[in-house]
Formats: structure tokens, sequence, C-alpha cells
């Protein structure tokens, strides 16, 4: 199997695998990386959403012989303490329920807000559209994207 | 009993689970992987077991045992606060774990049915309040004063007379040794602490940080993946298997057919769905093929069928319609919906040949363990099921087919082995919620008074559609309740709130019309009718009039009912479970659509035990029931759903979504649950306002494909 060199929470990392499998699968299986959550394999969920060069990407979307030197980000990497102010806000404004979906929506968020720190309702609800909460934890988490914006600005 | 406490996590959990009074003790089913990461905690001390619930650490440190799987209702949570509140612990130093299947501690170990809280309540209340007695007599002893002049606050037993003061830390040691109280009298409501309170959920911190802790989360050095390929349609089964190509993938270790499955076996999952993809399964039709269409007829043949089970029936029904100046009749129908929980279906298992370990997300440990005891023959004490968090249930994970999977496939390969569901094996899988159609028939006099009721539901693997007890039986005098049920190779299951999550629309559907018919407002129609069953019941009331009353009023008042000009209101009322549930949707025109604009609701489940958790529920449940009415669909053609994933299948998402406010009722009552009912009324009070503002009656869900919605799309 091929050796890919992957880049991913500023470290570079080894891992063996078919060129075709699924950089979810990768982070997960092969790096133990399991903040990265599978939902539909299809672009469809957010569940697996990371950061490549800072956007906001589907893990279930992209090959491993894709990556090349792109940066890849997840929410283990996402901040040192787990204190990103998503992160706090999400604790702050209670926003779990089954808890599955919420790292892909701290991602998601986390890569608009850098883009448009000081976002409006509908501006949040646009970005966070694609991400399904099937436990529809939508309320607090519009809430806490907005409170987390308020304060990082 | 005591524990030292830097022993190995497996052998401990081991220990302590089989020892009797034994507990769990701080640690997670991830602890290897946080130690592998450096983050494993030691905690340093001894610890005293209290009962089966509570421990307490020489170090003041509190674990709390949740024995129900926690999908999302925050029940591990809500558990902690009961006991440590009547502990009049620190609820800073108390740490949740959840127990591994113990039937010898704890009993209903399931989540389902809105029953954890109601059972439970009265056991973690007197599980809290007895060690905090005992912590009370220590000390007391220990000071040579009166234990009744002696108070518990906040972790400390104090002494007021003499300003001694002595923590739970330093009394448990003799406290545990001391003989255990019976009769410990509770708390009474006005001095709970945690209880009412909006606590946030004790695995926040790490949820957010992707800390593993979801079944599919669980890794293992050694294990095996595997991927099974099940029929894809309803009513097939396995003509002939080429697994060559199969074998022939990278990573792929073995290919092993039990029953109607095939199951690909991988040293990591993507080599196990490839390998899955490679097979060439041949299959054949053993039963009926049923398509969507067939569906139809079949519920046209039920409904007039002369066949129907009685389920209550009340005076004489006939002669009521027969003198009636005005009849309503409505039908009402559902297609199957799928559960979807986010995280798909998967189990761990380790079958050797003198024990099994189970492993993963299950609402059900102990059916799941029963089930795997009667398939490999081997006796329920040499198997262990350590339950993970559910990445939601929703009912799906009430059936433990995918536990029984991965147990059969660990027998056969001799290995420790993950099943993972895909989503499309998820969504095709089965366990739906069961089609049903109604049809509602209500007799009015002259003078307008409901003589007559009648009501039919006919499912596809439903069992009995009706809830033949609920409101209005009891408030009409001429009743009849019938159902009729079609076996079908499509396989059903308990879905939130069973039943109800559509009956609730229907029958809230039909009455908003009967009230129109009789020319009275919606709410104040559902008042009389309580009154007719307070005064003058026909048969027994399974419900609480009171109480249901007061919802109504209440949601009525808080929704500014009747008094907003220019928005429509529609209202629904159900009693699901054992809770009472109001809600009134508001829905404004916009640019000649309609737009839900909000949702209020008003629910009784006696006392709220975390108020933040119980806003999660009425919110995610009022969307999750306005969300499947709106959109929830899985059709069928030749016995194989049509839809198999999220990119065709329509789940609510953020966009749109109305303002939901949540309000309860504080009357004291002993807690009745609340996973389930806030989610039934949530279609009927969309539907009712829908018509309100466009004149448009919805009697299919999903609402998109009807009108008003239709055209608008
Ligand atoms: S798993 Fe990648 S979007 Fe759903
Ligand atoms: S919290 Fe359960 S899916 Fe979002």
């Amino acid at each position: 199997m091929p050796v890919y060199s992957l880049n991913i929470n500023g470290k570079i990392q080894k891992v063996d695998a078919d060129s075709d499998t699924p950089l979810l699968w990768v982070l997960r299986d092969n790096l133990r990386l399991l903040g990265t959550k599978f939902g539909c394999g299809v672009g469809s969920c957010g569940a697996c959403t990371i950061h490549m060069n800072g956007n906001a990407t589907r893990a279930c979307l992209m090959t491993v012989s894709s990556i090349g030197t792109a940066k890849i980000t997840t929410i283990e990497g996402l901040s040192a303490k787990g204190d990103h102010p998503l992160q706090l806000a999400w604790d702050e404004v209670d926003v779990p329920q089954c808890g599955y979906c919420q790292t892909g929506q701290i991602m998601t968020a986390a890569a608009f807000l850098k883009k448009n720190p000081t976002p409006t309702l509908e501006q949040v609800e646009t970005a966070m559209n694609g991400n399904l909460c099937r436990c529809a934890a939508y309320h607090r988490i519009r809430e806490a994207v907005l409170a987390a914006s308020q304060k990082t600005k | 009993m005591e524990h030292t406490l830097h022993q190995e996590r497996r052998d401990f959990l081991r220990k302590v689970s089989l020892s009797a009074g034994g507990l769990l003790l701080g640690f997670t089913l991830f602890e290897d992987l946080a130690a592998q990461s450096g983050k494993g905690h030691v905690i340093e001390g001894v610890r005293h077991d209290f009962n089966s619930y509570l421990s307490i650490g020489t170090d003041g440190s509190i674990t709390i045992a949740s024995p129900n799987p926690e999908l999302g209702q925050n029940i591990k949570t809500s558990f902690a606060m009961i006991v440590a509140d009547e502990l009049d612990a620190d609820w800073s130093r108390v740490t949740v774990v959840q127990a591994p299947l113990d039937t010898s501690k704890f009993d209903r170990q399931l989540t389902g049915g809105s029953g954890a809280v109601p059972h439970s309540w009265k056991r973690l209340r007197t599980a809290g309040a007895t060690a905090r007695q005992m912590l009370i007599a220590a000390a007391a002893t220990t000071w040579n004063v009166p234990a009744s002049a002696c108070t518990a606050e906040n972790g400390f037993v104090i002494h007021k007379a003499s300003g001694k003061k002595s923590s739970y830390g330093d009394l448990v040691t003799i406290a545990a040794k001391l003989n255990v109280p019976t009769d410990v009298p509770l708390k009474n409501h006005k001095d709970f602490k945690l209880i009412g309170k909006p606590i946030r959920n004790v695995e926040n911190k790490n949820i957010v940080i992707g800390k593993p802790m979801f079944g599919l989360d669980f890794y293992r050095d050694g294990m095996v993946y595997a991927v099974i390929q099940r029929p894809p349609a309803f009513g097939s089964k396995i003509k002939s298997v080429d697994d060559k190509a199969a074998r022939a993938v990278k990573g792929v270790s073995d290919v092993v057919r039990f029953g109607n499955n095939v199951a690909v076996v991988a040293s990591s999952t993507w080599a196990a769905m490839k390998g899955r993809k490679a097979l060439q399964i041949n299959y054949e039709a053993d039963k009926a093929l049923e398509s969507s269409s067939d569906h139809a007829d079949i519920f046209s043949k039920l409904m007039d069928s002369p066949n129907a089970r009685i389920q209550r029936k009340e005076g004489d029904v006939n002669a009521a319609f027969k003198a009636a100046a005005k009849v309503i009749k409505r039908e009402y129908e559902c297609p199957f919906v799928p559960h979807n929980p986010i995280e798909p279906m998967n189990f761990f298992a380790d079958v050797r040949p003198d024990k099994v370990e189970l492993i993963g997300p299950t609402q059900t440990p102990g059916s799941a363990r029963r089930a795997v005891s009667d398939l490999l023959k081997i006796p329920e004490n040499k198997i262990t099921v350590d339950i993970t968090r559910l990445g939601g249930g929703f009912g799906r994970r009430l059936k433990f087919d995918y536990v029984v999977e991965a147990a059969e496939i660990s027998s056969i390969i001799k290995k420790p082995v993950k099943v993972i569901w895909s989503r499309e094996d998820d969504m095709g899988g089965g366990s739906y919620r069961p089609a049903v159609r109604y049809r509602f028939e209500a007799a009015l006099d002259a003078n307008n008074n409901l003589i007559g009721y009648k009501l039919k539901g006919v499912g596809i693997n439903a069992g009995n559609p009706t809830r033949e007890n609920n409101f209005p039986s009891g408030s009409v005098d001429n009743l009849l309740i019938e159902s009729l049920d079609h076996n079908s190779p499509i396989t059903t299951g308990a879905w939130r709130a069973p039943i109800t999550n559509f009956l609730a629309y229907a029958e809230q559907a039909f009455l908003d019309e009967v009230a129109e018919a009789m020319g009275k407002d919606p709410v104040q129609m559902r008042l009389d009718l309580l009154q007719k069953a307070r005064t003058n019941p026909a048969g027994p009331v399974r419900y609480d009039i009171e109480r249901m009353e007061t919802v109504i009023k209440s949601v009525a008042e808080k929704s500014q009912w009747g008094k907003k000009p220019g928005t429509s209101q529609g209202i629904s009322i159900y009693f699901s479970h054992a809770s009472y549930v109001g809600q009134v949707c508001d829905v404004v025109m916009q640019d000649g659509k309609p737009v839900i604009k909000k949702i209020t609701s008003v629910a009784d489940c006696g006392v709220v035990v975390n108020s933040s958790g119980a806003q999660q529920q009425v919110m995610g449940g009022i969307l999750d029931g306005m969300g499947h009415a709106m959109y929830g669909k899985l059709s069928f053609n030749a016995g194989e759903p049509e839809q198999k994933n999220f990119n065709v299948y329509k789940h609510i998402r953020m966009k749109g979504i109305p303002e939901v406010e949540a309000h309860f009722v504080d009357n004291g009552k002993d807690p009745t649950g609340l996973g389930e009912p806030a989610l039934p009324p949530a279609g009927g009070a969309v539907a009712n306002a829908i018509y309100k503002a466009t004149g448009k009656r919805l009697y299919r869900q999903p609402f998109v494909e009807q009108e008003p919605f239709k055209s608008a799309e």
C-alpha cells in the first residue's frame, strides 16, 4: 500500500492506505483521531467536517491520495485545551444532546466565523444548514455560534 | 466495599462488577485510549461504595453510576443530579460513569418509553439520602453530638452549635462501616438545590473536543472490521454468492455467510466496505416484494374489512350515527420512516469459548445479551455488555439485530470484530416506523354535541395503531375504536413516541375539523369535552382530566391564543407515555406562502429534573415531530426502500426552524418522562395552523407533498 505523508494538526503523519481510502477512515482507523465522525459517507450530514487549508471540508469525500500537502485540521487540533470560543460557547449554551454531530458542527462553524466573524442569524443558518443534527439541537447550535461570534469580535 | 484506585482499568471493571455492591468507578470504556494520549486521570485515595449508584472517595470525589443507556435524553446528567441533590453533594466533585449491564444491581437498564426517570426517581433519591444520613451519623458519632443537630451542605456535615465541620471525604471511611439505615426521609421539594436547575450536560467538555465515547469510536488492538450485505429487498433471500472479487480486495481476510447475510471481514473499515461492494450476490423472492402502491391498496382493503379488532366500545355508535344531524368523516395516512440516528448501527464483539464481550451502543443491553446467549448457547453470566454513548436512538437501538450479528461473526471467525453499518445499511435495513391509515368519524346532534366517535386504524406491521384509551375516549357516549394490521416482510419497530408520533397529528387535526363543524373555538371544544368526561364519563377515563385542562389553558394563555392579529394559530394537545403536552403553532403568510413562525409548548411532566435538559427535549422533540410531518417518507419499490441516504431523504435542517418556546407546569408531581411526549403534538399544531392560514387541510404526511406546500416548492 502506498504511504502518504499528511499534514494533520500541524504534524506530519505517515499513513499506509489504499489511494481511494476516504480521509475520514484514515483519520479514524489509521490515526485514531476519532472526533471526526461517520454519518453518511456521501457529504450530506457534515459529521465528518474537518478543515482543509482552513476551509470546512467533508472528510468522507476526500480520498487520501488527493490531500497532498494540504493542511488538515481536525477537532482534536482546533484548540490546545478544548477552549476555542466555539467549544466554550457549546458548553455554556449546553448544546449537545446525543452529541455525535457536534464536532462536525463546531468545525463548520469555526471555518465560517473565521471568514465572517460577525454574522447575522440568517448567515449562521445558511452556513450551518449542511450539518444535520438528528436530535435537532438547532436552536442552541445557532445560539452558540452567535455567542462565540460576540466573543471573538 | 473498598477499592484502591490504581488498578488497571479492565481488570478493575470486571472485578467490581462481579463483586456484590461493587461499582464501576471513574473510568470510561475509552480510558485505554485516553491513557495513550496522556490524558488518563488517576484518582488518589480509597473509595467506598454506598450502593449501586454511589461511591465516595476519601478525597471527597463522588462517583455516580448511571445505569441507563445515554442517547441524548441527558439521563447521565439527570440521574446524577437526583442522587447528588439528596446527598447534598458538591456538584463540582461529581463524576458520572456509565454502568455496564448488571442485572444484580439495576433493574430496567434500558432506554425507551420515556420511563427511566419515572422508574428511578425514588431509587435515586433514596440512594443519595441514605448516604447523606450515614455521613451525618459518622460525624455525629465522631463529635459525640446527636445526629439531629447536624446538617449536610455542599459536601460537608456541619454541627452549627459547635461550629464543627467535616468534609464527606473525611467522613466516608467511618460512614461506610455503619449499618445502612432504612426508611430514610427524602427532601421536601422546596429544599432541592440541583433538581429543577439548568445543569449542563456532564459530557459537554468531552463532546466538544471529540473525545471517543460512542460505539463507533471503540477500537481494540487485534480487532477486525466487518461490513454486512443484507438482502436489499424485504421479502428476498440469497440464491447464490460469488465472493471471489471480494476476497481479492486488499485487506479482506474473510467472507462469511450466515443466514441471508454475507459479511466481509477486513483489516480496516474501508477495505471491508470495498470488499462488500465487490460481492456478487443473486437474490430471489421468498415473500411478497411490496411497493408503496401495494400499500395504498392494502390500506383500502383493510379499511373496508369487517374483521377489525375492537379496541374499545362505548354505548351504541350505530344508533348515534343514524340519529346524527351532521357526520364528519376523514382519513389520514402516514408513510414508513426510518429512525436514522446519526451514528449508524455498530457493535463490537469478542466471542471466546468461555466468555463473550459485547461493547457498543444499545438501548436494551439486557435483551441483547439474552439474544446472544440464545444464539451462541453460552450462559448469560459469561457475557458482559458495556454500554457506550449512543449517537441517537429514536427507538432503533431497542432492536439488537446488529449486536447479534457482531457476536455471530466473531464466533465464526474467532476474532474480536466491530460490525459497522453504512448509512445505506441503516436506512435500508428495516425496523421502520410503520405506515398507517386512520379513518375518523364524528357524529354531531342538532345542537352540535359530539354524540358519536369512531376511529379505525389500519397499519402495516403496526400492531394496534390506535391508543383506544386516550382522549377523547371517556368524553363521548357512543364510541368505537378498531384496528387491523397487515403482515408485511418490511420490518417495523418502536419509533420515538411509538404510534402516537403520527396518531396524535391525525387525531388533533380531526378534532380541529370537528370543532369547526360545531362552530366552537378549538380550545373551548376540548375543555367542554373534558368537562363532559368529568361530570358524565363514558367508560373509564385513563388520563388526568385536570392535568390536561391545565395544559390546555396554560398553552392558550402563553401563546396568546386568538389574540395575535395577522397570525394564524393551531392548537394540539396530547397525553403520551405519562406526560401532558400542549402546543400552539403560529403561521404567518409571507409572499403568499405560509411560514411556520413559532411553536409554543406547555408540558406537564411532573417535576422537571434538569431545566436545561428539559428545554432540549422539548425543542428537539418539536422539531423532530414537525420535521417528520413535513418531510419524512420512505417509499418502496418491489420490497426495496427507494431512499437510502441523506442526499435523497430529507430531515429538518437549521434553516427556517420556527422559534420554540417551552414552558413547564410546576405541580410537584413525580416526574413522568420527557424524551418522547413533546414530539406527538407538533404535527397537529402545524397542520391546524396551516389550515387557519391557507384554508388547506393536511391529511397525509409528508406535508411538503400536499397543498399548500406542494405548489409553493
Ligand atoms: S459522513 Fe461525511 S458528510 Fe456525512
Ligand atoms: S446532538 Fe445528536 S445528532 Fe446532533
